[in-house]
């Protein structure tokens, strides 16, 4: 069955899978580099990153631990700074692109604000973008509706399953009305069933809202179920091994996973991932 | 919510055991300090008497080394309950009298010391440079200097509940300053990256995330810090020649050796020390609630 929301989705329409229109490039990296000194000498977090992430695609980062994935994303979220190459964000800088509010960040911990009711967590940056009470209001309604938190909007993160909140969380980034969505591992720390659930939901949303995602994971099936590209990364020094196209169609029921199209991309990756040394001891 | 028999079996039983043997304790004590004293003056009187009579005179001396806790119940009753308020001999009205002080010098001690928590928070070099002063300001033996203090400022002039409430300041800001520095760097670093993603000013982040996530750590200092002003306001009183409050009891009653007077005061002081760490402690358990605490 074909999804509706995609009828209500505005232009451009569902999103051009595959990269095969031609579509602007909303992050574009440039022999990227960061280099962190440390007692031990230098550390090589990212070496020679050439990366561009167009409009509306779902872009997943995977390696293994120490490969720079959530060194990327945390570059262009303008919280580490590069030491070398170039990087642009939405066609600014990174700090650009952060001060005009252009992504929302999602952690692998929800973080929310134990203080503050789910309500108040998904209004917390509209407080601080100064936006007025009315708009709060309104987009506080519409993005906890969004993850299907209606009815939670009084409760504390407390009173809350994992999975839930991290739903909360996901609507915090999606308030400020981001151009793209940075999400580092956000199912990392929930159990698989759940973890099931949110991809799925994560992708309705994704084909209802057409955000661009960079969706950092470690986890092969994860990536191939949401993404529309798979860039592979190896470690010491962190470094793109391998961008793998992932055409598995707009509509991913779970069941997909059992297709070969979809074994064949993970064993792609699997590939992708043995020939960077990330298996070796 | 607790049954009224496990309140008794959790809550009553225990703390009343333990008062029951201070209790003892200091009935066992009381005989054994008043005794000698009480022995002499028999056999200078040539008075003999049984064992019970014997127990019973050292127990009802009108100066005693050690009070008894009856006598010290009584006095305390009749100095609360039995005299006017208004009065020189009601401990209601020098507690009272203690009591402003203290709260006017925990409320300049806090204060003080959030302004400096603050500061050293957000400025770097404050961090470095002014933490170690801060400590060495505590390894002063304030009650060698309280008299000083009371008595400089009697020279210019500065005299009443301030020079008290100064003390009290001094030895309250300190758990204030110490326990909201920790607080206020207590939000995780990603809070703090959230934030940042937010482009939220420092002010921002101060109020939206430091200041409540500090609360909890507010409410613990405080709790140490009231107790504390109440110490320095009792310190205060003892070198002035105090007219009024719980130092100034405690003064007198050791100079005329009123040992149960000084009991009494005591007690009446420690009475406000227990007030004021439950208020806060009930005012600290109100915020937590609204705040979303899960209740503990």
């Amino acid at each position: 069955m074909k999804r509706t929301v995609d009828a209500l989705a505005p232009t451009p329409g569902p999103s051009p899978r595959g990269g095969g229109e031609k579509a602007r490039a909303v992050i574009s990296a440039r022999d990227l580099s960061l280099t962190f000194t440390t007692n031990d000498g230098p550390v090589h977090a990212l070496s020679n990153i050439n990366l561009d992430i167009n409009e509306g695609e779902f872009v997943s980062l995977i390696g293994p631990s120490g490969c720079g994935k959530t060194t990327l994303l945390r570059v262009i979220a303008d919280l580490e700074q590069p030491t070398g190459g170039s990087l642009s964000v939405n066609g600014m800088t990174p700090d650009e692109a952060r001060q005009k509010r252009a992504y929302g960040y999602v952690f692998q911990q929800a973080a929310l604000f134990p203080w503050r009711t789910i309500a108040a967590n998904v209004g917390l940056p509209l407080e601080v973008m100064g936006l007025d009470k009315a708009e709060v209001a309104r987009r506080v309604k519409e993005n906890i509706a969004l993850v299907n938190l209606a009815g939670f909007e009084k409760k504390y993160p407390w009173q809350l399953s994992g999975g839930m909140q991290q739903r909360a969380s996901i609507a915090r980034a999606l308030s400020v009305e981001p151009a793209m969505l940075l999400m580092d591992e956000p199912f990392g720390a929930l159990d698989e069933i759940v973890r099931d659930h949110l991809n799925v939901q994560l992708l309705k949303l994704w084909a209802k809202t057409q955000k661009t995602i960079v969706f950092v994971t470690h986890s092969i099936p994860e990536a191939v179920f949401l993404s529309t590209k798979i860039v592979v990364m190896s470690p010491r020094p962190g470094k793109i091994h391998e961008i793998i196209d992932c055409n598995l169609g707009t509509d991913r029921p779970l069941e997909i996973r059992e297709t070969p199209e979809f074994l064949k991309i993970a064993q792609q990756v699997r590939d992708g991932l043995r020939a960077g040394h990330s298996y070796d001891d | 919510m607790m049954t009224s028999a496990s309140v008794f079996r959790t809550r009553i039983i225990p703390v009343g055991t333990i008062v029951l043997a201070i209790i003892i304790a200091w009935y066992v004590a009381a005989y054994r300090m008043n005794a000698p004293f009480q022995r002499d003056q028999n056999e200078r009187s040539n008075v003999t008497v049984n064992t019970s009579e014997f127990i019973a005179q050292t127990m009802s001396q009108p100066k005693p080394t050690m009070p008894a806790p009856h006598q010290v119940a009584v006095n305390l009753w009749k100095n609360t309950l039995g005299v006017k308020l208004s009065s020189n001999r009601s401990l209601v009205y020098h507690a009272g009298v203690t009591l402003s002080s203290t709260l006017l010098g925990f409320l300049m001690g806090t204060v003080l010391g959030i302004i400096i928590a603050v500061g050293i928070v957000h400025v770097p070099a404050l961090d470095k440079s002014f933490l170690p002063w801060i400590i060495a300001s505590q390894t002063i033996p304030m009650l060698a200097v309280a008299p000083m203090i009371i008595v400089i400022l009697a020279a210019v002039n500065v005299t009443g509940i301030l020079p008290k409430a100064l003390i009290s300041t001094y030895l309250s800001f300190f758990p204030v300053a110490v326990g909201m520095v920790k607080g206020l760097r207590s939000p995780e670093v990603m809070h703090l990256d959230l934030m940042r993603t937010y482009h939220a000013s420092q002010w921002q982040t101060f109020w939206k995330l430091r200041a409540p996530a500090s609360v909890p750590f507010f409410f613990t200092s405080i709790k140490v810090a009231v107790a504390a002003s109440l110490v320095g306001a009792i310190v205060g009183e003892l070198p002035t020649g105090a007219v009024a409050g719980i130092g100034s009891k405690l003064l007198a009653g050791s100079y005329y050796s009123q040992t149960i007077d000084v009991f009494a005061a005591l007690i009446a002081g420690s009475i406000v020390a227990i007030l004021l760490v439950v208020l806060v402690d009930i005012v600290g358990r109100f915020v937590n609630s609204r705040m979303g605490g899960r209740p503990a």
